[in-house]
């Protein structure tokens, strides 16, 4: 089995590390390098746990071999937060409009958020449903997050940071 | 099953050339090409492939990642495209809208953000969903090895599931697909239990009209057979024939009763069979509608 020195910039940090060639980009990130925000769930890209951005796209870590993504500038939900602790527009308004029971799917949701914000400034609520369809939660029946994500998207519009 | 880790051990290889990949796909046995991951990295995690020994990604390959529109007027999409990025590619929105909503309606953003119409392709899925358009628009997918390159025609690529007409040497390197001829609509129609699911059955619909009669029609199902399933003969029926709603309904009864689904998890022949109709009736509407043509 090969092993393979790739360089993964994450969160505005550069890692460079050896990976084996089976190993995936979602246990590099827990495992290796301590972010925990993404979650292993399903592992067949079918519930959005392990979401992470891609420069401003979302993707999968759980389907990525680490060594693919090699160069890649990658984002969890721990680097939406600034250095001095203060949360993006999507966090925040997840706190304020209660979308987070058990908080298992909230950082993949988080993201996913943050993608189609930059992506998409001012979607209507169909378009947030079908942006978060990859995304499952099971506690809290959507309402609140696509709440949420609305809200985000006037506190963008209206200067916050996104 | 373990889907948290891959237990397989094998070689990863990331050529920068085509023939690189080429040499690689000639000389090594037991070679897979990673594309997106969204089919071969599930497979691996679910023991559904056997022989891989090396893993070969092509997304360093610069001349098969693009889409443009090349001088004869024809769309060329490139291996390794992403299906977000062709999705929203307002040529393919405009000229195939068909191959643009079967592409949306693909899996979830974060999947179509990784995978490709390549991988679509060489999975040789059934349920496919780009396989539709793609055989309705007469696309013809382009295959490259050591000893030359070929093309084969998106209706004959898929020989049965995981099967297609590719051989062990060759790569797909994209598809060209013809420029749809004025007055002509199309349509995209597909039922899953939720919109993140594979498709329980879909239909594609490409139709030219001349008047109000139908010039010419083709139609393509996924998930009724054991590959994606173009309709040659019942498209072909049509030609001709003054278009009517009547005629609408005849046709998806005729589609109904000709495909022979089998049932699985989640899903029986018989609502698949029904199904069928149904979805043929909104399909052929829909694609009549958007060719400019109206219902007498």
């Amino acid at each position: 089995m090969s092993k393979h020195r790739i360089t993964l910039t994450v969160n505005g940090e550069v890692h460079r590390l050896t990976v084996k060639s089976n190993e995936l980009l979602l246990n590099v990130l827990r495992d290796r390098l301590h972010l925990t925000g993404a979650k292993y769930g399903c592992g067949i890209a079918e519930c959005g746990a392990c979401t992470v951005l891609k420069g401003d796209e979302s993707v999968m870590s759980c389907l990525v071999p680490a060594v693919a993504a090699d160069g890649w500038e990658l984002t969890t939900a721990e680097g939406l937060v600034t250095a001095d602790g203060e949360l993006n527009v999507v966090q925040e308004e997840f706190l304020e409009k209660s979308a987070v029971q058990c908080g298992f799917c909230t950082p993949g949701m988080v993201v996913a958020s943050t993608a189609l914000l930059r992506e998409n400034p001012d979607p209507t609520e169909d378009e947030v449903r079908d942006y978060l369809r990859g995304n499952f939660c099971r506690c809290t029946g959507y309402h609140a997050i696509v709440e949420a994500v609305l809200a985000a998207a006037v506190d963008a519009q209206n200067g916050g940071r996104l | 099953m373990n889907t948290r880790f891959l237990e397989k051990e094998y070689d990863y290889v990331k050529p920068a050339t085509l023939d690189e990949a080429l040499d690689i796909l000639a000389e090594k046995e037991n070679v897979k090409v990673l594309a997106g991951g969204t089919d071969l990295i599930v497979k691996l995690k679910t023991d559904a492939l056997e022989d891989m020994d090396i893993m070969m990604d092509i997304n360093s390959i610069d001349e098969l990642c693009g889409c443009c529109i090349n001088a004869d007027g024809d769309l060329v999409i490139g291996a390794t495209a992403k299906i977000s990025h062709l999705e929203k590619n307002d040529d393919i929105k405009a000229a195939y809208p068909a191959l643009s909503e079967a592409m949306h309606a693909m899996a979830s953003v974060s999947v179509r953000n990784m995978a490709t119409m390549g991988g679509n392709f060489m999975n040789a899925s059934p349920v496919a969903d780009t396989a539709g358009p793609a055989m309705c628009y007469g696309a013809q997918v382009c295959l490259k090895s050591k000893k030359g390159e070929r093309t084969i025609d998106a209706t004959e690529f898929f020989l049965k599931p995981g099967v297609t007409a590719a051989e062990d040497d060759e790569l797909l390197t994209g598809f060209v697909i013809p420029k749809p001829a004025d007055n002509t609509g199309a349509a995209f129609v597909k039922i899953g239990r939720v919109k993140s699911d594979i498709a329980k059955v879909s239909i594609t619909a490409v139709m030219e009209r001349e008047g109000d009669t139908v010039k010419s029609c083709r139609l393509a199902m996924g998930s009724v057979a054991p590959k994606p399933l173009f309709l040659a003969d019942i498209g072909a029926g049509l030609e001709g024939q003054k278009m009517t709603e009547e005629l609408i309904m005849k046709t998806a009864d005729q589609i109904r009763d000709f495909v022979k689904p089998i049932g699985d998890h989640g899903t029986t022949a018989e609502y698949r069979k029904e199904m069928s109709g149904l979805i043929a009736r909104d399909c052929l509407m829909e694609a009549w509608k958007r060719s400019g043509g109206e219902l007498a």
